[in-house]
């Protein structure tokens, strides 16, 4: 974990209400599936945040704007400083992938597979993504994916783009591993159909994120985990569901 | 002996600052950012007699200036705590530590305190009485004087090291608790844990924690933490550790002028990891600000008489 301060130099609509934020600064050790935790004003805790993307000085985060932190961030202005804690959370295992890894995200828990795409393909993996919103107005970065160079899927719940239905019911024939990250419920539906190994990537609400709260306690068939250390990520034979 | 230098329950402390408990892990999560060397030690996560996993989640929920919390005193058991914890802090922490007990019947107190007693590390048992009694219908041991004595009584019959009773702000005459905790033989009283309180969610129209309740703490609570401190440092004569919102070096003088001869760091090194470390080299200079020589000089410094 390092603590940094960061420039905005782009703050992107996306949708109508998610945004694209683009950071001038340190990022160094930052890997995929790792998340930033950002210092807003007018607010006591931290915000949370999924690393979408990183390059030498650059860190690219996508924010659906839900409550109070998230709408001060959705306002920032090219030139604002951002004072964040990087490199949070275990990330996800880019070793396992095997040769064809599948990469399933739903809503604005698809930029996390960005950067974890884009370091799949750099070392010659043939990446399937699957993308799942809940209409066409919600629907953004399936052309990044693309020019990154894997194949995608996007479906939506009302048919309104893409394939009709839930990302889980576009599963290819042949993947070898998968890596996952969403709503618990799309979650749950990968872990019940995807016939390979694979890794979740999951939420809590956190008090440090970074170890020293237990705040974020996850229950694990590797006894109880911290989603802010241990995780974000877990692998699917790790994993207990209890509703 | 520095200008910032205490000295509490007998033990020198290079300066008065003390990360509090559940709140700075067991030290090393910290260590991996600043050398901990650097605090008058610091209060590590309650510890009872057996492993805990603590309260559902959500646990964690944000309020003006502050949050709430319900971790539920979430700890691997005294055993793990000295076979492993203790092990590992010791490389990379060179100073006396103040160990945070907790126990739900008299008899969980005495036995990990007597655990701790052994440990040479452990300087200090901070004992926690905010905890229900299950022997007592659940009622907190910190709401009654007779119990948090009875605690105390039995945590002295164990130790030979300085017992400082923690005590809970949810309660009508906190003087009257800490007046029956000295004449048990307590060492030390420190103060404030957090306050009961509660957040709903305006979407679901539920409570944010899963245990609908939690702890308060953080900057909203520092008046509250100050006038404890004060109160109590009034009515006993041993010494004070005072905490609950102190987010800056001027909130430690604050808080040593109220009668606190050292003060503990909570909610603050969460949201800013290096606060403690950044609090304690503000101290000299907010000192010369304020024309303070000495640190241990203004103990209490805002008691008449
Ligand atoms: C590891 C991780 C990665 C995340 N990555 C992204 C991302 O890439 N893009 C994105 O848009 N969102 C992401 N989130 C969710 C994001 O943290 C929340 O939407 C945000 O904290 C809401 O803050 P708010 O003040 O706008 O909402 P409010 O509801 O006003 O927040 C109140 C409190 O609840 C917490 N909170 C609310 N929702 C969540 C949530 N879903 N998870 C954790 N804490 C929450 C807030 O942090 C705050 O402390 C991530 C969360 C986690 C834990
Ligand atoms: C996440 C969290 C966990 C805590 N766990 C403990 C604990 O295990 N034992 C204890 O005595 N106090 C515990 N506390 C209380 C703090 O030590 C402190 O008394 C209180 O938070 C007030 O200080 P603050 O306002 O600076 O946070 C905890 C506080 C927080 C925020
Ligand atoms: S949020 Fe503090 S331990 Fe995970």
């Amino acid at each position: 974990m390092r603590e940094e301060i960061f420039k905005v130099t782009a703050n992107d609509v996306l949708t109508d209400n998610v945004f694209r934020l683009r950071l001038e600064g340190c990022t160094e050790g930052i890997r995929p599936g790792q998340f930033v935790n950002i210092a807003v004003d007018g607010s006591f805790l931290r915000r949370p945040v999924s690393v979408c993307d990183v390059s030498e000085n650059e860190l690219t985060l996508i924010i659906k704007t839900v409550g109070k932190g998230t709408g001060w961030l959705s306002n920032l202005l090219p030139g604002d400083y951002l004072d964040i804690l990087t490199g949070l959370g275990n990330g996800y295992d880019v070793t396992s992938s095997g040769d064809k890894p599948l990469l399933i995200g739903g809503g604005v828990g698809t930029p996390p597979l960005y950067l974890l795409a884009k370091r799949l393909i750099e070392e010659g993996k043939s990446v399937r993504v699957l993308l799942g919103f809940n209409c066409a107005d919600e629907v953004f970065y399936e052309g990044e994916f693309e020019e990154l160079g894997c194949e995608v899927t996007v479906t939506t719940v009302d048919g309104s783009y893409g394939e009709k239905g839930y990302p889980t019911m576009y599963l290819p024939e042949d993947y070898s591993y998968y890596y996952t990250c969403g709503p618990l419920p799309l979650l749950k539906a990968v872990y019940d159909t995807a016939s390979s190994e694979g890794e979740f990537s999951f939420e809590e609400r956190m008090g440090c994120g970074f170890g020293a709260c237990m705040g974020c306690t996850k229950k694990t068939k590797k006894g109880y985990k911290r989603v802010c250390k241990d995780g974000p990520v877990f692998r699917k034979e790790e994993l207990i569901w209890e509703d | 002996m520095g200008r910032l230098s205490v000295s509490l329950c007998g033990i020198e402390l290079d300066n008065p600052v003390i990360p509090a408990s559940g709140t700075f892990g067991y030290g090393c999560e910290f260590a991996e950012l600043y050398d901990i060397n650097c605090l008058g030690t610091f209060s590590f996560k309650g510890t009872t007699r057996e492993a805990r996993y603590g309260n559902p989640t959500p646990r964690i929920a944000e309020c003006t200036e502050g949050m709430l919390n319900s971790v539920g005193l979430q700890n691997p058991g005294v055993d793990a705590v000295i076979n492993d914890e203790l092990p590992r802090l010791k490389k990379c922490f060179s100073k006396p530590v103040m160990a945070n007990v907790s126990g739900f019947s008299v008899e969980d107190y005495a036995y990990t305190c007597a655990k701790l007693d052994g440990e040479e590390q452990v300087g200090w048992l901070e004992v926690n009485v905010s905890c229900p009694n299950v022997h007592g219908g659940g009622m907190s041991f910190g709401t009654n004087p007779a119990a948090a004595a009875e605690v105390t009584r039995a945590v002295k019959a164990v130790t030979t090291k300085p017992v400082i009773i923690k005590l809970s702000p949810n309660v009508t005459d906190i003087v009257e608790i800490a007046k029956a905790c000295e004449d048990a033989g307590a060492d030390g009283i420190s103060l404030i844990n957090t306050l009961l309180g509660m957040r709903i969610d305006l979407k679901t129209k539920k409570p944010v924690l899963a245990n609908r309740m939690g702890g308060f703490s953080g900057p909203a609570v520092f008046p509250v933490a100050l006038r404890m401190v004060y109160q109590v440092a009034c009515a006993v004569k041993i010494p004070v550790v005072g905490m609950g919102g102190v987010s800056s070096a001027e909130d430690v003088i604050e808080m040593m002028l109220a009668g606190a001869t050292a003060v503990e760091i909570g909610a603050k090194n969460l949201v800013d990891p290096f606060a403690s470390r950044d609090i304690i080299s503000a101290l000299p200079e907010t000192m010369n600000k304020y024309g303070i020589e000495n640190l241990r000089d203004i103990i209490g410094g805002a008691i008449d008489g």
